[in-house]
């Protein structure tokens, strides 16, 4: 059977390939010819700034798996060995601690570029939903790598986080003991996080990426007015008026933001490295000690804040079930964004006070309580944590309300500048 | 696809019995993915319960086991040292074992299934250190009406002779009483529950 000519008119050896595999069609359609609006800002750098941060934790990763022993006896030390012995290996190790912090920098600051431009709104749930899947599956592939040094914070934070699951009735030491394969976090819990951090999570997140990547560039992407702009096409062409082909306008932007991110993350990289205590913790330095409990157990202060929530909620019905409900609901409430927002406008630019408000709040409130987080108990702290977590759960549950009847502008017609 | 002349309701039928047979099958080969991760036989062997006999124990006597790499500790106690029990009440955060620090047939003052003999975890519950056992008294070092009981040196938390806290130390509970029962007069199993309805 003949083969039927490409119609992209490639010849020689890319028109032999494009006979066969659909190589200059995904070019043009995800980079060449993906028409995105002209006025993105610079809150719009973070997409691939995440992208460019997975590379960077991909290829470190697999450098580190070369030296790094997932054994009980031997992990701690092989930390030690890739920070001594092996030429670079400190360099490979701190560029992926901390690209594990950037991640979440950068996720977060593209998770709130979303919230204040609408970007979850029709017809965009679904490119919202697969972010915030991402963002959950980058939780546990960020507690499982944390884990690994099996350092003192290591053990414990094992210890705390996978004794959240003994609070569920009936079956929760059971389900404890399966999830670590022995009573207390041992040389079978390393085994199976490894595991889980070098192989089966990157998988999903690679394939929850893509997915991601396929449903935006489906629908296309919104922009900081919060408007459509395949409503004014070009009638000859039929490209968006105020679209741009993302290469080679975005990418040449983007390097610009990558610019800016390699010179404040290899000022880390090379001269803080720990982060001041932050991105790598001080007890971690001391090898895991099944005998003995760091002075206060803090999470990585990517999870501050729902730590701060988890010890907000005090325990009632002799249970501590609650404050883990309302750890993982605050994860939950996430993905119900899109349908949460009732204002006709997506944008902030066009919204009204009360949002604006709200969005200043909610915020605050996320930062400080990351910050809360990372602090022993205190009856101020406390209190200070259960207002936190008051003000994230009414962004989110009264938002219906306060979107609704909030006042907004007049939207313009086409993109501004 | 033209639909005409098909049996429809066969076709359903055939759709729905594949599909229920095929999940029973996805059920059955997942059973070797999720069975192999509750702790193994090596953990199992490691965790088992420990056995120690207790007819060789003098009154006032200290014995220390490890059980899941942990110090459990059994002291047999004497009439006196079961008698400070009540002395040191008001001092004492928790006294009558509130906090569910223990199994539930080891409540009380004495923390016991039979007082004279008490089974305790020895990891302090403020930072994981092991308390030292301090039956003598007085101890002024420790406390102006020491009573006998556990002192932890590294931040010093006190406990009574019920491993039950002291009101203004660091630590926060009582010290946890580890699953245990008897086998019969002379054998300590721990790490086994009592059975119930056996006092």
């Amino acid at each position: 059977m003949a083969i039927v000519p490409n119609p992209h008119k490639t010849t020689g050896f890319l028109g032999w390939i494009d006979d066969r595999f659909p190589l200059t069609k995904i070019w043009k359609d995800h980079i060449s010819e993906y028409y995105a609006p002209k006025n993105f800002n610079w809150w719009y750098t973070y997409g691939s700034l995440a992208l460019l941060v997975l590379v960077n934790q991909l290829l470190t990763g697999i450098w580190l798996t070369m030296h790094y022993k997932p054994d009980e006896a031997a992990a701690f030390d092989s930390i030690e060995y890739i920070m001594r012995d092996v030429p670079w290996g400190n360099i490979l190790r701190y560029l992926h601690s901390t690209g594990a912090s950037a991640f979440f920098i950068v996720v977060y600051l593209h998770m709130f570029r979303g919230l204040i431009y609408g970007s979850s709104r029709k017809p965009r749930e679904l490119v919202w939903l697969f972010g915030c899947l991402i963002y959950l599956v980058l939780m546990a592939e960020a507690f499982c790598g944390y884990v690994l040094p099996w350092g003192n914070m290591s053990y414990w934070g094992a210890q705390v986080i996978i004794n959240l699951f003994g609070t569920v009735p009936y079956i929760g030491q059971t389900l404890v003991e399966t999830i670590q394969g022995d009573y207390t976090p041992a040389d079978a819990t390393l085994n199976r996080l490894f595991a889980l951090h070098v192989v089966a999570l990157p998988i999903v997140l690679l394939g929850l990426v893509v997915a991601h990547l396929m449903a935006l560039h489906e629908v296309g992407s919104n922009n900081p007015d919060g408007i459509e702009i395949k409503k004014h096409k070009d009638p000859k062409t039929g490209i968006p008026l105020d679209g741009i082909p993302f290469h080679p306008y975005y990418t040449v932007k983007d390097i610009v933001g990558v610019a800016a991110f390699l010179f404040v993350f290899f000022i880390v990289v090379f001269f803080v490295p720990d982060g001041g205590g932050y991105f790598l913790e001080k007890p971690n330095f001391t090898p895991a000690n099944p005998l003995s409990t760091p002075d206060h157990i803090t999470p990585a202060w990517y999870f501050g804040a729902f730590y701060a929530m988890l010890r907000a909620v005090p325990a009632f019905f002799n249970t501590q079930i609650w404050g883990v409900i309302v750890m993982f609901g605050a994860v939950l409430l996430l993905f119900f964004l899109p349908w949460l927002d009732r204002s006709p406008v997506k944008s902030i630019r066009y919204r009204g006070p009360y949002f604006k408000i709200a969005v200043t709040l909610f915020a605050v409130s996320f930062v400080v309580l990351n910050w809360l987080g990372m602090q022993p108990t205190t009856t101020l702290y406390t209190l200070l944590a259960q207002i936190g977590t008051f003000i994230y759960y009414a962004f989110f549950l009264a938002m219906p309300w306060y979107t609704s009847i909030d006042s907004t502008k007049p939207v313009p017609d086409r993109v501004t500048e | 696809m033209s639909k005409e002349g098909v049996d429809v309701g066969r076709r359903r039928f055939l759709t729905l019995t594949t599909s229920v047979v095929g999940a029973v099958g996805a059920g059955f080969a997942a059973v070797p993915f999720i069975a192999s991760l509750p702790p193994s036989e090596r953990a199992k062997a490691l965790g088992a319960p420990v056995t120690i006999d207790i007819s060789k124990m003098e009154p006032g006597q200290q014995v220390v086991a490890v059980w899941r790499r942990q110090p459990v500790w059994v002291i047999r106690r004497t009439p006196a040292m079961l008698a400070s029990l009540d002395k040191v009440v008001g001092q004492l955060a928790d006294p009558e074992s509130e906090v569910p620090q223990q199994p539930d047939y080891a409540r009380g003052a004495a923390r016991a299934i039979k007082p004279e003999y008490m089974v305790l975890k020895g990891i302090c519950t403020h930072l994981g250190c092991s308390p030292k056992f301090r039956p003598e008294f007085p101890a002024p070092e420790i406390a102006a009406d020491w009573q006998g009981g556990f002192f932890c040196p590294c931040h010093g938390s006190r406990f009574d002779l019920s491993g039950r806290v002291y009101k203004g130390v660091p630590a926060p509970t009582n010290l946890p009483v580890p699953p245990h029962r008897y086998a019969d007069d002379r054998t300590l199993v721990i790490g086994e529950d009592q059975p119930e309805g056996v006092a």
